[in-house]
């Protein structure tokens, strides 16, 4: 921490695309971490919904890796992937996994058995009946899951700074090692609660606008 | 003699001596590690616990319960420390295990999971139970603490458990600001770009937080009222605050 005033909006003034860059890069890795995490949970899930015998081996590796901390798991990669975005990445994916795949799946299940052999009662095929009923009906109870793996992982991207990622935990690291003024650590604790709650909200809004007929039921799922 | 390979080296650093001894050593370090996490998670229980009772049971203030919640999942452990240090310091004067700004940061951690589990464990007890207990005379005393407290038990263990893990994890980065426990490894190993280490320091950081998690899941297990329906009787997961 330095000598200088707490409230250095001076230093504020002079940094700004210090600020901004280092939010737009912690936007980058939440964004790549669950764009990545969703693009495995997705068929893993729907692998898991049809074959039931296959989920709680899945559960079980992902709750395992859920519950290493997370400078452990960028610790166990330091020595193979250095430190490298690739490092932060693997980490940050493996931690939306636990929480996409059981919304997912739980979505999936949820869907009506009679909403189903109607479907199928209609010639739906497989694909046909994942894609444009399953898939829809769960929509609510995935987009809670991505907003859970979202808000965590902006959390969680804060620690990268310790393997030389950038974001917002830059700034708190660097404030606190005196390279910036203490206020630097405040304003990265701020902006982090501020991207998870607007990112939260934007999600919400755009369920709520591409699932119309859930306006209802999936508010209340998503407060669990 | 070959040099050994990278983890034969983290082999050579768990069989050396000098890191089984000592301030230093493993054994103390762990120490730290579970002193830090257990007077956290104590003194977030005695916090957390009657207010869930008093909420749940009175079925008032519930609001605050998702409040909490929200709040918790969308601040970040790691951010949390540095605010606590910044503002009491990273209190050299007391013992590694016990640094006022990091106590303060995990306490804070573990009371939403807590909280939230042990609330909706408690007034998840159906309306129906609740009047046949008030129609054969039960107190309201006796209706919290044996009915709705052992039918809660399950979710109350899982909040535990969540809080838990996620205490011993954000411990772990309490190494950053200078805390003790088995941090130090990874942080001390990354200052000096000791791999070995880091990566012995990661095992034993793994260990201890999986052997929590299962701990406690077990402990659940035992402490279920036999009443509880199969599937409350798995170890449960509660209500996740989140990855840290």
């Amino acid at each position: 921490m330095t000598g200088a005033p707490f409230w250095s909006w001076e230093w504020v003034g002079r940094n700004l695309d210090l600020i901004l860059d280092q939010t737009l890069q912690h936007l980058w890795l939440t964004f790549l971490a669950v764009g990545i995490g969703l693009l495995i949970s997705f068929p893993l899930s729907v692998v898991a919904y049809r074959r039931r015998a296959l989920y709680p081996p899945i559960a079980w590796v992902t709750g395992t890796l859920y519950t290493i901390p997370s400078l452990a798991l960028f610790a166990f990669l330091m020595p193979f992937t250095g430190l490298s975005t690739l490092t932060a990445e693997i980490g940050l994916v493996s931690y939306t996994l636990l929480i996409l795949i059981r919304n997912i799946v739980t979505g999936l299940r949820g869907v009506p058995p009679e909403v189903r052999e109607a479907a199928r009662g209609m010639g739906y095929t497989d694909p046909q009946l994942l894609w444009r009923i399953e898939l829809p009906l769960a929509l609510p109870a995935i987009v809670a899951g991505v907003r859970i793996a979202t808000v965590t992982t902006i959390g969680l991207v804060t620690v990268t700074a310790l393997i030389g990622q950038g974001g917002l935990g830059a700034l708190m690291l660097g404030g606190f090692r005196g390279l910036y003024p203490d206020l630097a650590i405040v304003i990265g604790v701020v902006l982090s609660v501020a991207l998870a709650v607007a990112a939260d909200l934007l999600l919400f809004a755009g369920q709520r606008w591409v699932t119309p007929w859930s306006r209802q039921a999936g508010a209340r799922m998503v407060a669990t | 003699m070959t040099e050994p390979g990278f983890f034969g080296q983290v082999l050579e650093w768990f069989t050396d001596p000098a890191n089984w001894t000592g301030d230093f050593g493993i054994p103390n370090r762990l120490l730290e590690h579970v002193v830090m996490s257990a007077v956290s998670v104590g003194i977030a229980v005695v916090v957390a616990l009657p207010l869930a009772m008093y909420i749940g049971h009175r079925r008032r203030l519930e609001r605050l319960v998702v409040s909490v919640a929200n709040v918790g999942r969308a601040i970040p452990s790691f951010g949390l420390l540095f605010l606590f240090v910044l503002w009491l310091g990273v209190g050299l004067s007391s013992p590694p295990a016990l640094r006022p700004a990091i106590i303060l940061a995990l306490v804070l951690l573990a009371i939403p999971p807590i909280l939230t589990n042990a609330y909706v464990g408690i007034q998840g007890v159906e309306d129906d139970t609740l009047e046949a207990a008030r129609g054969m005379g039960m107190s309201e005393w006796a209706i919290l603490f044996r009915l709705e407290i052992p039918l809660g038990m399950p979710l109350i263990v899982a909040g535990l458990r969540t809080a838990a893990v996620q205490v011993v994890a954000t411990a772990t980065l309490g190494a950053v600001v200078a805390g003790g426990g088995l941090g130090r490894y990874i942080i001390d190993g990354f200052a000096v770009r000791d791999l070995p280490q880091i990566f012995a320091g990661a095992v034993l950081v793994a260990l201890l937080a999986i052997l929590v998690d299962l701990m406690i899941g077990g402990a659940g297990r035992v402490f279920s009222p036999r009443t509880a329906t199969r599937r409350s009787r798995e170890p449960e997961r509660g209500i996740e605050l989140g990855a840290t």
